[in-house]
């Protein structure tokens, strides 16, 4: 079995592309060039150079000593938080950006949630003078003020999608009918590992520079490129797939994918999609999904605006599916003890997608010599008003 | 013979009009397809509502909400069309995202809809390709027409393969753009309708976004075969109600 895309664009049997004709172009024309541009000498070198110089990479690989001593195991964290704009997704605009203007696309549309990939996109394109929609669904416009104004601060127009659940889910969609809208000049950037193929597979590869890293790294510090444990949070899948990307098909790593059961997995306002969804159709993407018996998209729920989506990527699909890797999902509160314990352990404020992951590890026990890498895929400065109302600071 | 292949050799430009099943309420759909046919529609769409449809402006995402609001399910609506066939003979189309369809099990759903009468598909998010690999034959089976779209940026190559396993009509999407965000048709819009019209394609072609009034249908439907309306229609419908629906279609056709 293999863990990554086939060459219909599937893994296993997720993914695809369930577009309407209107999109058949644009996406066409993406995956018959994404490969062969990613291949190109000058894009590389673009791209590596970029990371370096203006993202900050590579990212530090950062063992977490008392946070080991805590749990009696050994506990690297893979440093994203500390990327330029805080997080992860910034590896994949920059990728997309130097792709959209290979294709001569002059205008950017995208989509946000937490508003991460809002503010990570409207950098990449006031850093190449690109113009910049970004969709945002008018609940998390109110719940993430400050990534708003970084989005606006750096020329970014920002379109409150009113329809739906007003959030992530019905920004994607608002950005997909500009697509359709606006089929010559403009690249949709899409947030993750989500969306028609190609896009799962040319966000993947674009975030797979933070395993690449992790090999390497562990090499310095263990000896060895493999841990035993990778875990990451899950919303699309972005940061996930990137941090396995390079360990997909070593069935020794074992990957831990943590998904947010809100107020508890069966409360009804979660947003754990592999224990509550079923195979369907989201976003172009043949995947899980949470619906009805009726195959309508149902609204999730989670304390962090990151993971608020009802479907995941493919690929984490048919890892589900194929039982490659685990799937744990961790309720509001659980991740907010863990968030607040990685600041007072180790001097590190985790976005509250990232805190997810943290929880994993009073729900599993390590043995004392397993070394587990925990993506720390964003900084909490964005979540600042939800940790104090939540902790009451 | 198909009900939509014979109604399409009939002579003369056909009005086909998209309207949400369950909305304004849940129990009106029957009404207004009988309401439809006796004021001279020649083909029906009957929209199938979506919690995310792609492809639809905010007038049909507002009315398949409200749809599913009022309790529209796929099993209601197929109960509601049970004895459609006793009542009106024109031809219906289900026009509808995958996913409910594929919930309900493709096969299922296309055996319902001979059951009741159904003449065709229009699903915008189930590609070509997957629906000649997996879909085809089954649908064959049910004696469904599977139509196809196409927009001013499909290129000839595809437009061709499209005309070649169509057995129905095309369905021309105007503009590019998704329904009911345009009014009146440019140079530009002529320009394709001509183009596409040069190219003799065996299957007629019927456009569709974009057509509100008698002469969006006019300029439309000297193109192609016929027109079909969808928002304006539903704008209508929430303004003034079903009793004016005759009035409606009457000012489109005159
Ligand atoms: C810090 C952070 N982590 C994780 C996510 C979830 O996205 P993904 O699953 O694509 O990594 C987000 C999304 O906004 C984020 O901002």
């Amino acid at each position: 079995m293999t863990y990554n895309i086939d060459d219909k664009g599937y893994y296993g049997e997720f993914g695809g592309a369930y577009i309407p004709e209107m999109l058949y172009p644009n996406v066409e024309e993406l995956r018959q060039n994404y490969l062969k541009v990613m291949a190109e000498p000058s894009f590389k070198k673009e791209f590596d150079q970029l990371l370096k110089d203006y993202v900050g990479r590579p990212s530090p690989l950062y063992f977490a000593k008392r946070l080991s001593d805590k749990y009696k195991t050994k506990i690297y964290l893979k440093r994203e938080d500390l990327n330029h704009t805080g997080a992860h997704k910034v590896n994949n605009t920059i990728g997309q950006i130097l792709m959209a203007q290979r294709l001569g696309k002059k205008r950017i549309i995208a989509e946000t949630g937490a508003g991460q990939h809002g503010v990570a996109t409207a950098t990449v394109c006031a850093l190449m003078g690109l113009e910049c929609i970004v969709y945002m669904g008018e609940i998390d416009i109110a719940r993430q003020a400050p990534n708003v104004a970084r989005m606006k601060m750096l020329g970014a127009t920002v379109i409150p999608a009113t329809s739906g659940s007003k959030t992530l889910k019905d920004a994607t969609n608002e950005a997909i009918r500009d697509w359709i809208n606006n089929p010559v000049d403009t690249h949709y950037i899409i947030g993750s590992v989500v969306g028609p193929h190609p896009y799962p597979d040319m966000v993947a590869r674009f975030q797979a520079v933070v395993s690449e890293e992790i090999q390497w790294q562990l090499k310095e510090k263990e000896g060895k490129t493999t841990p035993d444990y990778v875990i990451a949070c899950v919303g699309g899948g972005s940061n996930a797939a990137g941090s396995y990307y390079h360990y997909l098909e070593d069935t020794n790593v074992n990957l831990i994918a943590v998904e947010a059961a809100g107020k508890g997995v069966h409360s009804g306002e979660s947003a754990a999609t592999s224990a509550l969804g079923k195979e369907g159709i989201i976003h172009g993407s043949k995947t899980l999904l949470m619906q009805t018996d009726d195959g309508q998209i149902t609204e999730p729920y989670s304390i962090s605006a990151g993971l608020d989506y009802p479907g995941v990527g493919p690929m984490h699909a048919h890892l589900y599916k194929s039982g490659r890797a685990e799937f744990i999902s961790v309720t509001d509160n659980e991740a907010m003890t863990s968030g607040l314990e990685l600041c007072k352990l180790e001097g590190i404020i985790p976005a509250i997608e990232s805190s997810h992951a943290f929880a994993v590890l009073n729900k599993k026990t390590f043995k004392e010599d397993d070394i587990v890498v925990i993506n720390l895929s964003g900084r909490g400065d964005k979540d600042l008003d939800t940790y104090i109302k939540h902790f009451d600071l | 013979m198909n009900r939509i292949n014979k109604k399409l050799k009939e002579d003369k430009k056909l009005l086909s009009i998209y309207f949400t099943a369950g909305y304004p309420t849940l129990n009106d759909t029957v009404t207004i397809i009988e309401k439809l046919e006796k004021s001279g529609t020649d083909m029906i769409e009957i929209g199938l509502p979506f919690s995310d449809p792609l492809a639809d402006g905010p007038t049909i995402q507002a009315s398949s909400t409200q749809a599913l609001k009022n309790g529209m399910t796929t099993n209601v609506l197929f109960k509601q069309l049970k004895d459609i066939r006793q009542r009106v003979s024109i031809p219906l189309i289900i026009m509808g995202y995958f996913n409910p369809m594929l919930q309900y099990g493709v096969e299922a759903f296309c055996k319902k809809c001979q059951d009741v009468g159904i003449d065709g598909l229009i699903i915008p998010d189930l590609p070509v390709d997957v629906y000649n690999e997996k879909y085809k034959a089954v649908f064959e089976k049910y004696g469904l027409i599977n139509v196809f779209l196409i927009t001013p940026q499909t290129s000839e190559k595809r437009i061709n393969f499209i005309d070649s396993i169509s057995n129905g009509f095309i369905y021309m999407v105007s503009s590019a753009s998704v329904t009911g965000s345009n009014s009146g048709f440019g140079d530009e819009q002529t320009k394709y309708f001509k183009r596409i019209a040069k190219m003799n394609l065996k299957n007629p072609q019927i456009i569709g976004f974009g057509i509100s009034d008698n002469e969006t249908f006019s300029q439309a439907t000297q193109h192609a075969k016929g027109a079909i309306i969808g928002s304006a229609f539903i704008k209508n419908l929430t303004k003034s109600g079903l009793s004016k629906i005759d009035n409606f279609i009457k000012s489109i056709i005159n």
